[in-house]
């Protein structure tokens, strides 16, 4: 299983929007059976980086590798295949509104294994046991707190046992209990599945806690990766000023503007 | 000058691409229809929310529009001495045009605008992102038994419209205005052609729910993912659906009763 060659590797990955260099030259390698975080500044691509290794966006250049197989060159059969071995965790959630809790997380069983009904629900309540909403299965998406609806997305996305899962901001809008559980969970999971976790966040204090590597990507490149530790302590001013939450350094806070000056004065 | 001439490129470049992406769209739709035999609750959820929810607007207008017909059409025909055939000017106009154009523009208002705002809520939370990355092909699972389900249900939305018509021409004819109630059947059965007027119409019918649904999907699907995008598309919908209806139900009445 664990073999050195990653699970993703991203290679001189360059992706822009319109005018806007999202990526410019971007390497990554996602280890496999690890805790991989993405970190960076609001706004700089994260959840960008996750579509284009889900395969939902193609890169402009540069390749994305997962599993030893080209996602942005996939036909729509195979890249199906392989999502269906990638769980994504969205950032709103993304639950069909229309059916419940129980029901979302049993959509990906029912859509793809063919098991008995009675084989769903004993999956389905075990999946949602592990994040400690079993009890809230009869509730719609609408009844859930953000909080709630993205455990209850965690769930459906660990539903086909996946070999990596994809976290689009975890922990943002979870209280301190449940965001302790969340962080032991994905862990656990992590470890006793042998899976492998990307996670996506700017919460720095649970983030060097949970992952066994981080990413600083900001201005379309990777700043700087390394262990937890090396990065809290680095000698980046980059790296040290996102990692300490500093108001100032290299890392802009703005997104591109004229001088706010030349913008008040300028009024037309 | 030159400008003025770049614009009106640059419109008709955006219409080509609409279009092609319409049809590309609606090929892909079409690519999932087999798949839905193997699963006809997903058509019967739709048939139920497209058709059945549609039916009390449909069966009343119908009424009303029959009986607004029984009125007119004796006022007129009476001044000849024809008020026998009142059966048969009833039945004609509700089957050959009524029938299927005021369905059709009452299933817009209420279904089309509906499909589009679902389609495009659940692209503005990312629901369709979010299928997809479960691998469920989104246009197959959510658009595909959509519009297989506008499809069936508008030609039996515009049946009825039309039978509840005849009752309701019926009900002021006869009933009210008293038209001689054999000569008002007998009249229609005897004018009424199951190939030229029947059957016309519900192809008519068909087409228009076809592009009804199309359109309803297609702007949906293609809304921009805000608030706003998604209340412009339902607009486009309800707009671009009764341009559509219209404008076919010309062309194909001059197809079907033009010598
Ligand atoms: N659909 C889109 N069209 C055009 N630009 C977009 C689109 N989606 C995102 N962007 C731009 O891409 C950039 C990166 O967006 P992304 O959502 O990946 O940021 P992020 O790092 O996830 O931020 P956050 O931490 O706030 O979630 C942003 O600057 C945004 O303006
Ligand atoms: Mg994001």
């Amino acid at each position: 299983m664990s073999t050195d060659e990653p699970l993703v590797r991203i290679r001189d990955l360059r992706f822009s929007r319109g005018e806007r260099v999202i990526f410019d030259g971007v390497d990554i390698d996602i280890p496999r059976g690890a805790v991989t975080a993405i970190m960076g500044p609001s706004g700089t691509g994260k959840t960008t980086l996750l579509k284009l290794i889900g395969g939902q966006l193609r890169p402009d250049s540069g390749s994305i590798e997962v599993a030893g197989e080209a996602v942005h060159r996939l036909g729509t059969r195979d890249l199906y295949r392989l999502r269906m071995r990638m769980g994504m965790l969205f950032q709103s959630g993304a639950l069909l509104t229309d059916i419940s809790v129980f029901d979302n997380v049993a959509y990906p069983l029912r859509e793809h294994t063919g098991l008995p009904e009675s084989l769903i629900r004993k999956l389905v309540l075990l999946k949602l046991e592990a994040v400690g909403l079993r009890g809230a299965r009869e509730l719609m998406p609408n009844e859930l707190s953000g909080g709630m609806a993205r455990r209850v997305a965690l769930a459906r996305a660990m539903a086909l046992d996946p070999m990596m899962i994809m976290y689009d901001e975890p922990f943002t809008g979870q209280d301190p209990i449940s965001m302790g559980v969340l962080v032991e969970l994905i862990r656990s999971l992590n470890d006793a599945s042998g899976l492998s976790s990307v996670i996506v966040s700017h919460d720095v204090a649970e983030t060097a806690r949970i992952a066994d590597l981080i990413y600083v990507i900001s201005n379309g490149k990777v700043i700087e990766h390394g262990a937890p530790e090396a990065m809290l302590n680095s000698s980046s001013a980059w790296t040290s000023q996102f990692m300490n939450g500093l108001a100032d350094g290299p890392v802009p806070f703005h997104y591109p503007a004229p001088e706010l000056k030349v913008d008040l004065l300028g009024g037309a | 000058m030159l400008n003025q001439l770049a614009a009106l490129g640059r419109i008709g470049i955006g219409t080509l691409q609409q279009l092609g992406r319409g049809h590309l769209l609606l090929l892909h739709i079409l690519s999932g229809v087999p798949a839905l035999f193997g699963r006809p609750r997903l058509l019967l959820n739709q048939i139920f929310a497209v058709g059945v929810l549609s039916l009390l607007i449909v069966a009343i207008s119908g009424t009303f529009v029959g009986m607004v017909l029984g009125l007119q059409g004796y006022y007129i025909l009476s001044q000849f001495g024809a008020e026998q055939t009142l059966g048969v000017m009833v039945a004609a106009s509700l089957v050959r045009e009524l029938g299927p154009v005021v369905t059709a523009l009452l299933f817009a208002g209420r279904a089309g605008s509906a499909l589009t705002a679902e389609i495009g809520l659940m692209k503005a939370t990312e629901q369709l992102s979010g299928l997809e990355m479960m691998a469920v092909n989104p246009v197959k699972r959510i658009l595909t038994p959509r519009f297989l389900a506008g499809f069936i249900s508008m030609p039996l939305l515009a049946a009825i419209f039309s039978a509840l018509g005849v009752i309701g021409g019926y009900f002021v004819g006869v009933g009210l205005l008293g038209v001689d109630d054999g000569a008002f059947w007998s009249q229609m059965q005897a004018k009424i052609d199951l190939h030229e007027d029947v059957f016309n119409g519900v192809i008519k019918s068909l087409v228009f729910g076809l592009v009804c649904t199309w359109i309803a999907l297609f702007q949906g699907y293609s809304a921009l993912p805000t608030s706003e995008g998604v209340s412009r598309a339902t607009t486009r919908t309800v707009v671009h659906s009764s341009f559509a209806v219209l404008g076919l139900d010309f062309i194909l009445t001059a197809l079907m009763f033009g010598e």
